[in-house]
């Protein structure tokens, strides 16, 4: 009886762990549950094929199946924005904002934000660019205005881990890394949003810090 | 073995449930007005991310919402403790970059992707440190060596690199630079 009662201590405290790796991972959510439109697996920052842009790139809705990704959809009620700290205190002067709006990724910004942390609100006024969503299946669809340049839609996952493997050693099932490993997102796609901009328009700092948030509306013009 | 079960289903029902975000909205606004969203609209955060994995590694089950919606400026102050504590319990004293525990820490809280204006991007590539994050950077490797490899980056040599270096398709040389999906 005692046996049974550590075993099922056990197997409780490894699904919980292993659990809450999986659910508290960037890119995954529980096995059981859909990918959430404000989910982000990644976000990347790089400077861009023209060395006098940045690129940022914010991966929503990951371990998307070929078939899961016809159907995968951006949500209109959520902006991913990219925050951009330019004088080193951690506290966005700038913010790119995306939101999807009856097919199409309205960018807006770069701009200062009405207000830091974690309330937005969009810069309505400064829309830059938008551009169709790309459907799956079809080449990408580039909106490009005044240097900024707008892509929305699936893209195959770049992350690349053995998080299965990663996973096994948390919870000491495995001691090390198998060599080679498996990429655990082989395979796989996720909903992108990529802005290109001009170094220009970032401030004039040598470094920038860079966050990326998902943001849901609320419906609603008061914070409360 | 129904019992396990039980146990399991509850298990799984109280970790889905401490993360489900609160995602209450009312986009109604946002569909009536036609092509543009709607003026002076409040936006609450759901998912935040800046580093791979940070979240992910450092932060208990039990916190990693809260980290989520914890602004940056404040991550400091509010999570430094269990950043030290993970450390102590992976065994870190220095790494390559020589952060002794308390600096490694700092460096980490803070979670934001640090990008040069000026410089070639590399999360790590010996020359550049946190220049920005590429596509076809082996992020996790660098990860991995700075928490587990030491000094010299040799130490836990089982633990220093998943041993999968690249995507399985190629990226584009230009815009929008991912591969097209699967």
């Amino acid at each position: 009886m005692k046996k049974t009662k550590i075993f099922i201590t056990a197997l409780v405290c490894l699904f919980v762990i292993a659990g809450g790796i999986l659910l508290a991972a960037d890119h995954i959510d529980a096995p059981a549950v859909t990918s959430k439109p404000t989910d982000i697996t990644d976000v990347y920052v790089f400077r861009g094929q023209n060395p006098d842009n940045m690129v940022f790139v914010a991966n929503t809705q990951g371990l998307l199946s070929p078939g899961a990704t016809a159907d995968a959809k951006f949500d209109e009620g959520t902006m991913i924005e990219f925050n951009i700290d330019n004088n080193g205190d951690n506290v966005e002067d700038l913010v790119i904002q995306c939101i999807a709006k009856n097919g199409k990724m309205k960018v807006y910004g770069p701009a200062a934000p009405r207000v830091t942390g974690t309330i937005s609100y969009l810069n309505i006024n400064k829309l830059s660019v938008q551009t169709d969503i790309t459907p799956y299946g079809q080449p990408p669809i580039i909106g490009e205005e005044d240097g900024i340049k707008a892509f929305a839609g699936p893209r195959d996952d770049p992350f690349f881990f053995d998080l299965v493997r990663f996973r096994q050693v948390i919870v000491g099932t495995a001691s090390s890394f198998n060599n080679p490993g498996n990429d655990t997102f082989a395979g796989t796609n996720v909903l992108s949003v990529v802005v290109e901009v001009p170094k220009s328009l970032l401030g004039s700092n040598t470094t920038i810090n860079v966050w990326a948030e998902s943001k849901s509306a609320t419906g609603s013009t008061s914070v409360n | 073995m129904k019992k396990i079960f039980q146990y399991v289903f509850v298990a799984s029902v109280v970790v889905f449930a401490a993360c489900q975000k609160n995602l209450d909205r009312n986009s109604a606004d946002a569909s009536k007005a036609g092509g543009v969203p709607p003026q002076n609209e409040v936006y609450v955060q759901g998912d935040q991310m800046a580093r791979p994995a940070i979240n992910t590694v450092f932060v208990g089950s039990a916190r990693k919402n809260e980290f989520n919606t914890t602004t940056p400026s404040a991550m400091n102050g509010a999570f430094y403790n269990d950043f030290v504590n993970k450390l102590t319990a992976f065994g870190y004293t220095t790494n390559i970059l020589g952060l002794d525990k308390p600096t490694f820490a700092s460096v980490l809280v803070t979670d934001v992707l640090n990008a040069s204006m000026t410089q070639p991007t590399s999360f790590y590539n010996g020359t550049q440190v946190l220049t920005g994050r590429a596509l076809a950077d082996d992020v996790i490797d660098v990860e991995l060596t700075l928490i587990f490899g030491g000094a010299t980056g040799a130490s836990n040599p089982g633990l220093t690199s998943d041993h999968v270096n690249g995507n399985d398709k190629p990226f584009l040389a230009s815009f929008p630079y991912m591969a097209n999906p699967h």
